[in-house]
């Protein structure tokens, strides 16, 4: 099975943003939207849903905050308990500074393995850019074409405004705008 | 809009040349400038790869220790190398948070740059253990000895957790970052071997927009972490020293001291990195004089704080009453390595005092010289530290001189070649600016007034 897609290429991420704006009033879908740089506010234009991986960086890094401490407390009062300079086995402020810097380094790379997971990148995945230019000054938008209301005459006339550079239509695998 | 903000790249750059301008440097074939810093370093590494050979085999007492002085040149270097490691966390992650925008012009090269002289720092330690090959130890593992397990109340160990956390996080920071660039080389690169080796380090960025989104969430959360993490690296470094009871380490000014010193002299290698590599990368329109003043003014108030401790730390002495305290402060200004001491605070505290000036903050010859002051002054402000606090002890029987041997200083010229060496590799393979970062940021063209009425503030 595979998808009609309409591809609009933009030179401006202002242009882009508006066009988002205009083509979601009419209540096209939006497949995705390619750009060289993070766009701010596009999230937000195209309707997307805040991330939830902050959850995960709080999961994370508890997990290594409070894992720590309880391997700190069970080697220095429990497997082996060694009396250094009279301090108590489990010496609350002594164990802060190592079960801090396990919270950071679990918080950051379990929020970096998760933002590879969701978005699917790892190291020899193939990737055919719709256009090679979009990792250098191009604004694209994917609108899906599949809808029967849809009519691409019409969406172009509603893109025009915004210094439309290009609409191309293409046929891609069904999901496959990646 | 924009108006108001002074622009931050000059020239009138669209984003294609930005992504020209800052590929040019790596699709080129090397210059003979670039040969020749290589070679230079490369020998300075070897130097020093010969040094830490001999130095192992013999057993530390190739150094120029004694019972005295236990910790001197090799332990300093630690301290300079870590602290030279705080202005590229300092530079992405903090002034991320505080939403300056002229960091994007050089996170990439500091952040690089905290990554090497982290690497650098943590030689030191385990050259220092006279016995690397054990260094393991310093890891809690299950083991035949009991198990026989780490001592988590010991600062020391604290550092090994810092500092191993603090590489780990630069390097997972800098990668993410650089994700989109190495996308972009990919689609440009003519060359095939370049177009996959790059095709399999940028994981498969296409810039989505839903990518992005995600992706701008977890650079936040990794400034958040690393925020806190570069504060906490070197104030457990500081405690390596400060939960000694050496009359001049025993002090709890040490952490943020410590802290400030480091921003300083990262700073200032920045500074020095950025202007050679402006110039010789012709990148003038990215790093302007612009970015100089403002690296400048961190440079100042931080020089004013490293400035302060210094001042505080002997009224401290004077007012504690203690007389081993008072000894060493006074032992520190005027006895046998007062030179030391004197080169310090001019370097740090004097020579800085330059850039209250405009005139001198837009000279980047000026800021140049300045940078190198910095560099020195902050290796000695970590020598005297250590070495005035060590060598005249409680008991003067026990007193000793201290002076480095040639394998020490050897030692110290190859860090400085591992350091170049690796900046220059990074120079050559790597975008030194964060491309998809300053396209960002760069002036947006000039709207019809139509739109701009209809359309609200997207940020």
């Amino acid at each position: 099975m595979s998808d009609r897609v309409l591809l609009a290429t933009f030179e401006h991420e202002e242009d882009l943003l508006d066009a988002v704006r205009e083509v979601r009033r009419a209540g096209h879908k939006i497949l995705d939207a390619f750009t060289p740089y993070a766009v701010h506010g596009l999230d937000r234009a195209m309707g997307l849903r805040p991330s939830r991986l902050t959850w995960v960086c709080f999961i994370c890094g508890m997990t290594g905050a409070l894992g720590m401490l309880w391997f700190e407390y069970w080697v220095g009062a429990l497997a082996w308990a060694v009396d250094v300079g009279g301090k108590p086995w489990n010496s609350l402020p002594s164990n802060v500074p190592v079960a801090f810097e396990t919270a950071v380094l679990l918080a950051g790379f379990g929020s970096v393995f998760a933002l590879l997971g969701v978005c699917r990148l790892f190291p020899g995945k193939q990737v055919r850019p719709l256009l090679e230019r979009v990792t250098d000054d191009r604004f694209v938008l994917v609108l899906d074409q599949t809808d029967a209301q849809f009519s691409a005459t019409q969406v172009e006339a509603m893109l025009r405004p915004f210094n439309l550079l290009e609409l191309e239509e293409r046929v891609v695998a069904a999901g496959g705008v990646e | 809009m924009a108006t108001l903000r002074p622009t931050l790249i000059t020239g009138g750059k669209v984003p294609a040349d930005v992504t020209r301008d800052v590929c040019a440097p790596m699709e080129r074939s090397p210059t003979a400038l670039w040969w020749g810093a290589f070679l230079l370093a490369s020998t300075a590494l070897i130097v020093g790869v010969v040094a830490v050979t001999y130095q192992i085999a013999m057993g530390i007492g190739t150094w120029g220790l004694n019972r005295t002085v236990g910790w001197a040149f090799d332990i300093t270097n630690f301290v300079f190398w870590v602290g030279i490691g705080h202005a590229g966390t300092l530079i992405s992650a903090v002034l991320f948070l505080f939403r300056q925008k002229w960091r994007t012009s050089v996170n990439r090269s500091a952040e690089a740059m905290t990554l090497i002289a982290v690497v650098c720092a943590g030689l030191f330690p385990v050259i220092h253990m006279g016995r690397p090959w054990l260094a393991f130890w310093m890891a809690p593992y299950p083991n035949t000895r009991g198990s026989l397990w780490v001592n988590f109340k010991s600062p020391l160990l604290w550092d090994v957790f810092g500092i191993s956390t603090y590489l780990l996080i630069s390097a997972v920071f800098w990668y993410v970052g650089l994700l989109p660039d190495l996308a972009t080389i990919r689609d440009r690169s003519k060359s095939p071997w370049r177009r996959r080796v790059a095709g399999i380090l940028s994981l498969g960025w296409n810039g989505s927009a839903r990518t992005w989104s995600r992706y701008e969430t977890v650079y936040m959360l990794l400034a958040g972490l690393a925020t806190p993490l570069v504060f906490s690296v070197h104030s457990i470094v500081s405690m390596d020293f400060a939960t000694a009871v050496i009359p001049g380490w025993h002090t709890t000014i040490f952490p943020p001291y410590f802290v400030a010193g480091a921003i300083f002299s990262g700073l200032a290698m920045v500074l020095t990195l950025m202007i050679i590599g402006r110039k010789t990368m012709q990148l003038e329109n990215y790093i302007t004089v612009g970015h100089i003043e403002s690296m400048c003014k961190l440079m100042l108030s931080m020089g004013c704080i490293v400035g302060l401790a210094y001042g505080t730390e002997f009224f401290i002495a004077a007012f504690s009453g203690n007389p081993y305290e008072q000894f060493v402060f006074l032992n520190r200004a005027l006895g046998p390595f007062s030179w030391a001491y004197w080169t310090m605070v001019s370097c740090n505290v004097l020579v800085p005092q330059l850039l209250w000036f405009r005139f001198f903050r837009r000279n980047i010859a000026v800021v140049f010289v300045i940078s190198i002051f910095v560099n020195i002054g902050m290796w000695f402000e970590r020598f005297v530290i250590i070495v005035t606090s060590l060598h005249r002890d409680f008991l003067p029987s026990s007193w000793a001189d201290y002076a480095p041997t040639s394998i020490e200083i050897a030692t110290l010229a190859g860090s400085f070649g591992l350091f170049f060496t690796c900046f220059l590799l990074f120079c050559r393979f790597f975008p030194v600016i964060a491309m998809a970062e300053v396209k960002g940021v760069l002036e947006k063209p000039r709207r019809a007034p139509k739109q701009d009425s209809e359309q609200g503030d997207a940020a």
